[in-house]
């Protein structure tokens, strides 16, 4: 008698969420099965991989990183295209990292200006990020979610401190939303709850159970997004059933391991190879635990997980 | 677990008038408040029926139009049960009859159990009287399986049911319940699914600690792997979803309760 495989099925599955509209939508999730496992269930869409554009230029990136961008990081718009035009970006994240009270503090209005104009140059779809300043970003993300009606983009980070405002905002205006908790799957679902009682629609919503680079915590937002996704599945959890976050990019570039030089650290290895394969392999990582939609930074670690995914599905 | 509403009975004052007077408002009323609380399917309960043949028709059509649900079939009445299982929408799941038993004169539910693809109770009473113990239920179920089987109903169509007493009066049974779903279970590989007439054990008692038995034996009832409660959902649905969140079968949030 000739051997059958074992197959695992399970009663739930994860929402399909489209960002953004016309030929350049993408969609994340849509599989019954754990991630990759094609050969017991389905899995209609590819992880996406989004690039990193901030609307100030990055002084405290790693030289790995900025050098790629020093052309363009003086301007989110020219940023932008170029991740589209030149990286071949499925996706942008756009990070409104100067509206932080300790990062210039630029008022709503004007980083609602950049997301007009970003919106204006680019046809990929656009996720739209505070900087993660509660306070401030339910004030930013309210005034940009409305320049960008009719886009279909991502807003975010809804959190426990301000999700009714950012909620509200993405709602008003037909977007998506990021949900986000600090690395504990119980609040997780709490705040994906929440913000569902509020008549948010729970197929719009993406968890962003929090990330962590590898050696700074990794295991902790592996475990929740792999448990977020097991109740998915498994128990058929309808409020854990969102496509997952990986916001990679910022955690890994912004620790020893990317920055310290070969002169100093030999044992290390060469530092550029060190960084971009720090950052391919934090996100690889995730993509096993769950997640369908990752923020990256270094092309060169973008494409490598672009590989990893094309072998893997 | 599956919760079978219980509030469509003949034994309610409400709901019998609104038989006699096949009055669609009160039946769709209680079966939507039913399932909005938790409940997954409807017991229609009609008593003996006699001369009323047309009834549990009547009241399968009323219930799904206003719930997309199954029926569970409460009667002894075999016409009635066929009528009404002909007018069922499978649609959501195969109904349910309540109940077949080891007494001879109850073994034609199974050929219409056989004939109508659906899923019997199967209430471990026989001829001669009230079971004594979990063993003497256990082996009850046994040849009603075997009978059941001999009609060519897959053993997955069947709920065991141990026949719940009152603990006002037979106190030491509520135990020999609890054990006997234990044994069920065991009869087959995969497990023989198992069902209860929640409210029976605190039947004759004073109202307001009803409840407090019902849901406590529920908890019990449910750690030993229940598959289905006859009970009123509003009543039980928080202990359900407590015990899912205890025994680690949904995911726990601060308002598990709401969801």
């Amino acid at each position: 008698m000739a051997f059958t495989p074992p197959k695992e099925t399970n009663t739930g599955k994860v929402y399909s969420v489209t960002m953004g509209n016309g030929e350049k939508a993408v969609t994340v999730g849509g599989e019954n099965v754990l991630p990759f496992h094609g050969f017991e269930g389905v899995v209609p869409n590819r992880p996406v991989i989004a690039f990193d554009v901030l609307d100030i230029a990055p002084v405290d990136w790693p030289d790995t990183v900025r050098e790629v961008y020093a052309g363009v990081s003086d301007d989110p718009v020219k940023w932008a295209k170029y991740c589209v035009e030149k990286l071949n970006a499925k996706a942008v994240a756009l990070r409104l990292a100067s509206t932080h009270p300790d990062n210039g503090n630029r008022s709503a209005a004007e980083a609602a200006e950049t997301v007009k104009k970003v919106l204006d140059a680019i046809s990929v779809p656009l996720i739209i990020l505070g900087s993660n300043h509660a306070e401030k970003d339910a004030d930013v993300l309210v005034r940009a979610a409305e320049v960008a009606k009719g886009r279909n983009c991502v807003i975010g980070k809804a959190q426990e401190a301000n999700y009714k405002t950012v909620a509200a905002a993405a709602m008003a205006h037909d977007h998506l939303l990021i949900a986000m908790s600090e690395l504990d799957i119980n609040l997780s679902k709490q705040l994906n709850i929440m913000i569902t009682q509020l008549g948010f629609n729970k197929e719009k919503v993406i968890i962003d159970p929090m990330c962590s680079a590898l050696g700074y915590g990794l295991e902790y937002t592996y475990t929740v997004m792999e448990r977020i996704r097991l109740a998915a599945l498994t128990q058929n959890d309808a409020t854990m059933q969102q496509p997952i976050l990986g916001d990679v990019g910022m955690y890994v570039w912004k620790i020893k391991e990317v920055s310290a030089s070969e002169d100093i650290l030999p044992a290390w290895g060469a530092m550029k190879e060190r960084g971009i394969g720090w950052e391919a392999q934090t996100a690889a990582a995730l993509l096993m635990a769950g997640a369908g939609l990752l923020i990256m930074r270094h092309p060169d670690a973008a494409a490598a997980v672009d590989a990893f995914i094309t072998e893997l599905m | 677990m599956l919760i079978i509403g219980e509030k469509l009975s003949i034994i309610a004052k409400r709901v019998r008038e609104a038989m006699m007077k096949r009055d669609k408002g009160p039946i769709q009323e209680i079966a939507k408040a039913q399932f909005e609380k938790g409940a997954g399917m409807i017991d229609a309960n009609i008593g003996p029926a006699e001369g009323m043949e047309d009834l549990m028709e009547w009241m399968v059509t009323t219930i799904q139009e206003a719930v997309p649900a199954p029926v569970c079939l409460d009667t002894t009445n075999y016409e009635a049960l066929e009528k009404g299982l002909k007018v069922h929408n499978n649609e959501w799941g195969r109904p349910l009859i309540n109940s077949t038993s080891n007494d001879p004169e109850r073994f034609p539910i199974l050929e219409l159990t056989a004939k109508y693809n659906c899923d019997v109770i199967a209430l471990t009473v026989g001829k001669g009287g009230l079971p004594a113990d979990a063993e003497e239920r256990a082996a009850i179920a046994a040849e009603m399986m075997g009978r059941a089987t001999e009609y060519g109903i897959p053993m997955e169509h069947i709920y065991l049911d141990p026949l719940v007493l009152q603990a006002a009066t037979t106190q030491d049974q509520a135990l020999k319940v609890v054990e006997a779903i234990k044994m069920f279970q065991d009869l087959n590989d995969p497990p023989m699914k198992t069902v209860v007439g929640l409210s029976n054990v605190s039947n004759g008692c004073p109202k307001h600690i009803r409840h407090i038995l019902n849901e406590h034996f529920l908890t019990l009832l449910i750690y030993e792997g229940l598959s289905a409660a006859i009970a009123d959902p509003a009543e039980i649905i928080t202990t359900v979803k407590t015990v899912d969140i205890l025994m680690n079968k949904t995911l726990y949030a601060h308002s598990y309760l709401e969801m």
